[in-house]
């Protein structure tokens, strides 16, 4: 019989996995020209200063702040002598401040994109549809920390966490963990997973690249034949 | 000692008339693609003006060339390795596109469709990049034109530093001159330095400075890197681009296409040796001032068996020696010393040189010209301000600049005094330290400039190099083929399995160069 939460949150996050690596792979092996962080500062500097700024500070703290809430096992952050109440706080906290960084900055971007003729001109759907979905995926973030408030304890939370680690250690069982869990978890975890299937085929790509191997190269490269 | 060849540039500005074929021939050939409209690979300014983009020379504004530190090394204006980084999510110092010019074009059709009228039926400009009508054109590629403008906006030349230029701006006093521009192609690239991709590079044969597309990522830190502005964004592709150098054309030994054009004959190209192992010394050295002597000390004497050894030692073959000899670019910067790097100040050690423009005297009598045939004239009596070639040539320093104006006027006077009075003025010649042979020489460099004095080309050497083996896999490989080519792929492994046709299994026979 199909369920609708085992294919969401037990066969889904494979299939994404599958498309981010391969997809990944295929592009930068056949296609690497269209492959680009796809700055549009030249044609328009108003905004961009601010609103990139903000959005990539805002949303690469949330980046790390996911990795470090959802994968880290409950016995380390214990060991560390962080109490699972004391955690869900500080996901909440550094949350609410990170994802209002990010937010602020996500609408910049979206209203000189949307409103800059120049922009709008010569971007792309994909370009508007990622910004779109960054949007509508931080919305629930921050609508779920209300929701988080509600359970002090941080039940919920292990649970996400749980479901997290099972996902990525391959073992069984993982999408009965948040058969129960709000809504807006659910669609949380479903938009956040759909971000990593759209990956390839955006400008997100760029992430990949972080060029941050350029502090260690000396200032002249000199290419031999 | 690390030699190294490269073919350099030089423009002759005494002959320059500005028409605009190298800008409009490589216009046609390079950057006619959406994306780089507003983009010119060369371009010809008149100066004085802010040129092109506005203030390019301004590296208060735009910080582009290199710094250099307390502690004596030099490191990119823009900032070191971790304010670049810190940089990427939004550029600074980032030109915006009006700070080059909208690109449009004019609705051409309206002048065949438009229905009968009792005036005449107009073209108006379009917006390239949005598509939509422009009322007005805020700004063009040549935007001052032969003084175009009001002197107000021009006079923000950085050129004019230190002179009184208020006067410049009156009718009787006005000057003017053309420089036209593309990649410097420097020794020092700081579009290089700052490039967080790594992804632009210098040929070791022969200094070309390019950008690989495919590793570009469009973080645009170049852009703001180069002092000189010649590398472009292109918005379409999200990468940037620049000047090849025609790298197609110099590999089988023709002259760039800016060069090749030049109707008024003014472009030099020749192979030049110099010793990489002094580049940093070179671009640090303390004052502004002594980078152009700095400079000239990195080149290396091509007819000093003891650097020909070295050279041939590092493979550089035969034929290019050959031309290191015989090079325009080798006379007239080092044998004459008449031509001058672009701003040295800016520490990049650029690769395309000028001769400076001889002008109008102001004022014959009073700088005793008339009447006085062995004489030179006071070259500070020249309309165009020393000042203000020495700040463009020289980092400010006006000796060189002065020495090479005498040498030119000293060209003149000798040569008519030989075919028209029929006397060798050795007097002229002894003043400016030229010997009647090197000046017959440069007449015909400078005066005739015949092609093949213009350029002297040695051909790549492309069955030594590497990309031969592409060459060959290529041939024996997928034979002609439509659409994917030969499904090459940018990583070693193919991703379908199959072995790679550009791959191969067993080495071809290493062809060594020639000694």
């Amino acid at each position: 019989m199909f369920d609708l939460n085992t294919a969401l949150f037990g066969y889904y996050p494979y299939i994404v996995m599958a498309v981010f690596l391969l997809g990944s792979w295929l592009r930068f092996d056949r296609d690497q020209f269209t492959w680009r962080a796809g700055s549009s500062q030249l044609l328009r500097k108003r905004l961009l200063r601010w609103g990139s700024n903000l959005f990539h500070i805002g949303i690469l703290l949330l980046f790390f702040g996911h990795v470090f809430g959802l994968l880290t096992p409950p016995e380390v952050y214990h060991a560390l002598g962080l109490s699972t109440p004391a955690k869900q706080l500080l996901a909440v906290v550094a949350g609410g401040i990170f994802g209002g960084l990010c937010l602020a900055g996500l609408v910049l971007l979206l209203y000189r994109r949307l409103g800059d003729p120049r922009i709008r001109a010569t971007g792309s759907r994909m370009d508007l549809f990622v910004l779109l979905l960054i949007m509508a995926q931080l919305a629930l973030g921050l609508f779920s920390l209300p929701i988080s408030l509600r359970h002090p304890d941080g039940g919920n939370m292990l649970l996400l966490a749980e479901w997290a680690q099972r996902i990525v250690t391959f073992r069984s069982n993982a999408a009965e963990l948040v058969a129960d869990v709000h809504w807006v978890f659910k669609l949380h975890l479903f938009l956040g997973m759909t971000l990593f299937l759209i990956f390839p085929f955006s400008r997100l790509v760029h992430i990949w690249s972080v060029p941050i191997w350029y502090l260690g190269r000396p200032y002249q490269i000199v290419r031999r034949r | 000692m690390n030699i190294r060849a490269q073919i350099g540039m030089v423009m002759n500005l005494d002959k320059c008339i500005g028409c605009h074929t190298c800008s409009v021939t490589c216009k046609n050939v390079w950057t006619s693609r959406e994306g780089q409209e507003y983009a010119w690979y060369n371009n010809v300014e008149t100066k004085p003006g802010v040129g092109y983009p506005k203030e390019w020379e301004n590296q208060d504004k735009w910080n582009g060339g290199w710094r250099r530190k307390t502690d004596g090394s030099i490191e990119p204006r823009m900032g070191g390795k971790w304010k670049v980084l810190g940089n990427l999510f939004a550029n600074p110092d980032l030109p915006e596109i009006d700070d080059y010019y909208e690109p449009f074009d004019f609705d051409y059709e309206h002048l065949k469709t438009a229905p009968d009228s009792d005036t005449v039926p107009t073209a108006r400009p379009r917006s390239l990049i949005t598509g939509e009508r422009m009322e007005k054109i805020e700004r063009g590629p040549n935007w001052e034109e032969i003084l175009g403008t009001e002197f107000e906006s021009r006079s923000c030349d950085r050129n004019f530093e230190q002179i009184q230029k208020a006067i410049y701006g009156e009718f009787e006093n006005t000057f003017m001159m053309y420089l036209p521009r593309l990649c410097e192609h420097c020794l020092n690239p700081s579009c290089l330095a700052v490039c967080p991709s790594g992804a632009i590079y210098k040929r070791e044969e022969d200094g070309v400075v390019l950008i690989d597309q495919d590793k570009c990522r469009g973080w645009r830190m170049c852009i703001s890197g180069c002092p000189y502005k010649k590398i472009y964004f292109n918005w379409r592709t999200g990468k940037s681009e620049k000047c090849i150098f025609c790298y197609p054309r110099i590999e089988t030994g023709e002259p760039t296409v800016c060069s090749e054009t030049c109707v008024g004959r003014i472009r030099y190209l020749g192979v030049l040796l110099y010793d990489a192992d002094r580049i940093a010394q070179a671009a640090s050295t303390p004052s502004e001032e002594d980078l152009y002597q700095a400079q000239l000390d990195l080149f290396l004497d091509p007819f000093d068996a003891a650097v020909q050894a070295e050279a041939r030692k590092a493979g550089i073959p035969e034929a290019w020696l050959e031309a290191a000899r015989s090079s325009p670019v080798y006379k007239m910067a080092l044998d004459w010393k008449l031509a001058f790097p672009l701003h040295p100040e800016y520490r990049t050690l650029p690769m395309v040189w000028y001769v400076p423009p001889l002008s109008p005297i102001q004022s014959a009598a009073e700088s005793g010209w008339i009447g006085s045939d062995d004489l030179l004239p006071e070259v500070r009596s020249l309309r165009i301000p020393v000042r203000y070639l020495a700040n463009m040539l020289t980092a400010g320093r006006e000796e060189p600049v002065v020495l090479a104006l005498e040498r030119l006027l000293a060209m003149r006077a000798y040569m008519r005094g030989k075919t028209v009075d029929g006397v060798a003025k050795h007097a002229v010649l002894d003043r400016v330290g030229l010997t009647p042979r090197q000046v017959e020489e440069m007449y015909r460099y400078l005066a005739i400039a015949n092609y093949e004095d213009r350029f002297v080309i040695p051909t790549g050497y492309r069955e030594y190099a590497s990309a031969a083996f592409d060459a060959y896999g290529e041939r024996g490989g997928c034979g002609f083929s439509f659409g994917n080519n030969c499904s090459g792929g940018m990583t070693r492994f193919n991703p379908f399995g199959a072995p790679k046709i550009t791959e191969h299994r067993g080495s071809p026979i290493k062809v060594k160069p020639k000694a």
